[in-house]
């Protein structure tokens, strides 16, 4: 019997083939953007963890000095007075064709771990000279002068190398970076406070900071993959409802011929699993090569950005795989619970017409308008109240959620109201009709809807961002040329041979400091005309540059100020080694996830003497012959000039890869929502038929019809659109001056690109006329012995 | 004069079991004012030789004319056209449109045609016994109500020939018969020429004349 039932049940998807790819594709989508995503992160998260696994098994902690850089004789005091330290050098430098990441370790002090065992494994070599890389950093770095080993246990842009051997590459003047704090130590030693005063110790935990710093990022992901999926669930949905819909005569044939509701409610579940796990696993496929596709992006941007090293090509996890399908079989239960539930209140006799016109589905509707409001009242609350990224996101959610549980209302409001004012017989059954099919293509509008706004909120939130990060870049990169200097005694000298030459020398300084509590750097300034005219400041108090330049404050960037909740005028910041000092301002400092603080040139040297020039930022009104008299008569290289368009590029090209992910993430989303569309379109298109025939007897072409289902499809298109345009917006301000705040720490303003909304409203139109093609083609060229069959088989 | 004549008529379908003739060279007359029943055995071929008298249908062969023109000679959007403004279509069923409530639907075919009447509209509801339920939608209506509908449509319009294909079949015995007295009372004060297909012997004696579909062929009915 089950056996029996099962295979008519199934025959419904033989005769309905289209209905069953949308079904699987659905699944087969949301489960690919999620996973895929998904596959992103963890991609990404293992990448911070080789990182750190290198130096350490089980992470150690570590001892730096404000400047950056320990003398080799401290280094020595520390071994002779018993503790267990080892030498660490590191920093960047060009390798082959490209820069890398040199990290030099003493295997023979260093503590057990990943670094430590491949030095082991040829120790002769390790010391006179060999490196190790992952093969895809040689790749990118082409022949070198050094010989390299490819591994997979070295983060990508990262280069392994033997202590002496970094010093050479780097130029370190036997100065170490900082020394690694064995966890087991003999007892009776004396304390580091007093053996080294002028060293910070670093617990491991401390240490972790990639994964802290690029949160913000992967969550912006899974927001996002999130999304999708819910859109990609919005077609299952309908899709499942739909055919439960069809099915309803079969149903009740099944029962009157005694199938229990048990094993009918068990069959339609099991048949549920099963298209979850075939659509789930080419889900999974497709999110695999998805994220296959956006990880080079992605390890660009993460490697801009944050210096985080993420290798571009993806491997395979079975638990991601797991956990992807375990995602698919919860989504589809979460889209077919509704059928289930409705199929168990069945009554055996119910009718075999689905009835769910737009007249029995007021209660529904005001249901929904109830969900809505409440989900409104939910969002301003937390616009007012909320605190925090998770509230930001709840923000985010609700106000989705409401907007798109609206949309079904808008529309028949708005469809009601053109039913009244049209005129013409047809005009007056069009709006009649998309009125009484709403409640069919709402979920598909909802879907809409959501991609529509999320495009807008995001793109509105990108362009803003781009704007203003211009603007900000031109100010904030006036110096015509910048030069770095190889080693302190070139500096020196670059500094004397700049001066006749120059209108000004801003010299680069900085040491690594923890401020407020978060990783930070503090920089030197020099008192000049291009940071006065050029830096706009928040909330700075009365002759900002006069009282910096008498060094009686600090100037913050924004993050930190926002982040630690700082106000200039009243509120103080520790710096290492000077202590409290007032806050005089803060600056806007985008794509910069680290704490910034600024001090005079004087009161700097004065608190961290010695600390290398890294830099020099130069204005001059000569670039071209500036940096020929550089590279002529001083002898500079080409790899140490930057000027200031070089300079501009390389900002901007950072900041337009962060936003590719998003972009294409976007795109996927409406494609998402076209196909939803059209699943439903396909769908309605089938159960239309008796609604359409008694007008084709009345004397309308088929082709006219089918004109009429087109221009209905793109009127309520357009109509869900012009309902996206404000939600968007109000997207984009909450991510602008809610999520961005909270997860970067700067406050954009916004800016509106109409020129933008126009080409969306191109796009969608054309996806939703492309949706809506094949229905009314179909209705065209085969409509007529459809529609002659409603009245000869009088169905 | 003639309102509707169908000259050799063929048509056959393409099935699993092969193919099969349904109209083998059917003609027919129907003068303005005349009602002639069609009657016949299930899939004899009555529905279908009524979809091409309406033009809803291509014969494989034969002429069929509305008035002075011929249809099987016309497009698809002349035929249309022809049926939107000549031609009235009663079905057993799924008649109305269900977005549009009773007094929309009742005006809908004559607004089509743009001979829209209130006052005609108004009487034929009254006589049909309709007026009180103009604000409805169709399934809020019985089906006797909802064929009421149909034929005050269709005679709203005033059109030449109303074909009618078992328009009481879904109906009790009672309320068929009140249906079908109104509607041939009514095309016959229009001089409107009906052609009714039924299985009853009943209702088919109600009209002018009758003929029967057996085997392809029309036969008078005895
Ligand atoms: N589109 C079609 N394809 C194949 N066969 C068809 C098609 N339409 C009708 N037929 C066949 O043509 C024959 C006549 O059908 P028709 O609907 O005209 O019969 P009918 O006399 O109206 O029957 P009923 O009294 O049951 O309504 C039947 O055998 C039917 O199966
Ligand atoms: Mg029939």
């Amino acid at each position: 019997m089950t056996r029996a039932a099962l295979s008519a049940l199934l025959s419904h998807w033989r005769n309905n083939p289209l209905q069953l790819v949308m079904l699987l594709a659905g699944l087969a989508l949301a489960t690919a953007l999620w996973s895929g995503v998904q596959a992103l992160n963890a991609e990404a998260r293992s990448a911070y963890g080789t990182a750190e696994n290198l130096l350490s098994e089980s992470g150690a902690a570590r001892l730096e000095h404000p400047s950056g850089q320990i003398d080799q004789a401290e280094f020595a005091r520390l071994r002779r007075a018993g503790w267990q330290v080892s030498p660490v050098i590191e920093g960047r430098a060009g390798l082959g064709t490209g820069r890398v990441t040199v990290l030099g370790i003493d295997p023979l002090s260093a503590e057990a771990g990943v670094g430590a065992a491949l030095a082991a494994a040829d120790l002769e070599g390790f010391f006179s000279g060999l490196g190790y890389a992952h093969p895809q950093t040689l790749d990118e770095i082409g022949p070198t002068d050094h010989p390299l080993r490819a591994t997979q246990a070295v983060p990508v842009g990262t280069v392994l190398v033997d202590l002496s051997t970094a010093d050479t590459l780097l130029r370190a003047d036997g100065r170490i970076t900082r020394l690694s704090v064995s966890p087991i130590q003999p007892d009776g030693l004396q304390p580091l406070e007093i053996l080294a005063p002028e060293l910070r110790l670093i617990a491991p935990e401390d240490g972790a900071e990639l994964a802290g710093l690029t949160d913000s990022f992967h969550l912006n992901l899974t927001a996002f993959g999130l999304l999708a999926f819910a859109v990609g669930l919005f077609i299952v949905h309908s899709a499942v409802g739909l055919a439960f819909e069809q099915r309803r005569a079969m149903f009740r044939t099944l029962r009157a011929l005694g199938l229990p509701l048990r094993s009918l409610t068990a069959c339609l579940a099991g048949e549920m699993v099963l298209f979850a796990l075939i659509a789930g696993a080419a889900g999974l496929g497709l999110g695999y090569l998805l994220a296959s596709a956006l990880l080079p992006d992605v390890a660009l941007t993460l490697r801009g950005l944050y210096g985080a090293p993420v290798p571009g090509s993806l491997q395979f996890d079975p638990l991601w795989a797991l956990a992807g399908l375990g995602m698919t079989l919860a989504g589809t239960a979460l889209a077919g619970a509704q059928a289930l539930w409705r199929l168990w209140h069945m009554p055996i006799l119910a009718p075999a017409q689905p009835r769910a016109w737009a007249h029995a589905s007021g209660r529904t509707m005001r249901l929904q308008a109830g969900v809505a409001l409440a989900l409104a009242c939910l969002a301003t609350g937390l616009a007012l109240t909320g605190d925090g990224l998770i509230a930001g996101f709840t923000l985010l959610a609700a106000t989705l959620l409401a907007a798109a549980l609206a949309v079904p209302l808008v529309l028949a409001a708005v469809l009601v109201g053109a039913a009244r004012l049209a005129r013409a017989p047809v005009a007056q059954w069009f709006w009649a009709d998309s009125r009484q099919n709403l409640p069919r293509l709402s979920l598909a509008l909802m879907a809409l809807m959501l991609a529509l706004s999320a495009n807008i909120g995001v793109g509105t939130m990108v362009a803003s961002f781009r704007a203003t990060f211009i603007d900000w870049l031109d100010l904030r990169l006036v110096a015509e040329v910048n030069v770095l200097p190889r080693s302190q005694s070139e500096a020196e000298a670059l500094h004397a041979f700049l001066t006749p030459r120059a209108d000004a020398i801003l010299p680069m300084q900085r040491i690594d400091a923890t401020l407020g509590g978060q990783p930070g750097q503090v920089y030197a300034m020099k008192d000049h005309a291009t940071f006065r005219e050029n830096w706009q400041l928040i909330e700075p108090v009365a002759n900002v540059w006069d009282r910096l330049a008498a060094g009686e404050g600090v100037l913050v960037n924004e993050q930190l100020y926002r982040r630690a909740g700082l106000r200039p005028g009243t509120s103080m910041l520790d710096l290492p080694g000077i202590g409290a000092l007032p806050v005089l301002g803060a600056y806007p400092d985008y794509g910069n996830p680290l704490a910034q603080a600024v001090l005079s040139l004087d009161r700097f040297d004065a608190a961290y003497p010695e600390t290398p020039i890294r830099q020099f930022a130069i204005r001059t009104n000569d670039t071209p012959g500036l940096i020929a008299s550089l590279q002529d008569d001083f002898g500079l290289l080409s790899t140490q000039i930057t000027d200031q368009a070089q300079a501009k590029d390389l900002s901007l090209t950072i900041f337009e890869r962060t936003f590719l992910i998003t972009r294409a993430l976007n795109v996927l989303t409406l494609s998402v929502a076209a196909l939803a569309l059209f699943a439903a379109l396909v769908t309605l298109s089938g159960m239309r038929l008796a609604q359409l025939a008694p007008l084709w007897a009345l004397g309308l072409t088929t082709r006219h019809l089918a004109a009429l289902e087109l221009g209905r499809a793109l009127a309520l298109g357009l109509l869900t659109m012009v309902f996206a345009l404000p939600v968007g917006l109000l997207l984009a301000q909450v991510l602008l001056s809610v999520i961005n705040v909270q997860a970067f720490g700067w406050r954009l303003p916004m800016q509106v690109f109409p020129a933008d909304w126009a080409r969306l409203g191109l796009w969608a139109s054309a996806a939703v006329l492309a949706a809506a093609a094949i229905p009314a083609l179909r209705l065209w060229r085969k409509g007529a012995a459809q529609l002659l069959r409603v009245f000869a088989h009088e169905r | 004069m003639t309102a509707l004549q169908l000259q050799d008529i063929c048509k056959s379908f393409d099935t699993a079991e092969g193919r099969v003739e349904v109209l083998k060279s059917v003609s027919l007359t129907l003068e303005m004012g005349q009602s002639l029943a069609l009657t016949g055995e299930s899939g004899s071929g009555k529905s279908t030789l009524l979809h091409i008298a309406a033009g809803l249908e291509h014969p494989d062969s034969g002429r069929v004319m509305v008035g002075a023109d011929d249809m099987t000679a016309m497009g698809d959007t002349q035929r249309a056209r022809l049926r939107r403004g000549r031609v009235g279509l009663i079905f057993q069923q799924f008649n109305l449109i269900p977005s549009l409530n009773v007094a929309a639907n009742l005006a809908f075919q004559a607004r089509l045609a743009g001979v829209h009447d209130a006052p005609f509209v108004a009487e034929l509801a009254e006589r049909l016994g309709l007026a009180a339920l103009m604000q409805r939608y169709p399934e809020q209506l019985s089906g006797g109500q909802q064929q009421r509908v149909a034929i005050g449509r269709c005679l709203a319009a005033r059109p030449a020939i109303v074909l009618a294909d078992e328009p009481t079949g879904n109906l009790d015995e009672a309320t068929g018969d009140q249906v079908l007295d109104l509607m041939l009372q009514l095309t016959a004060e229009a001089s409107t020429a009906l052609l009714l297909v039924t299985h009853s012997a009943r209702l088919a004696a109600l009209c002018d004349s009758r003929v029967h579909l057996r085997a392809g062929q029309l036969a008078a009915a005895q």
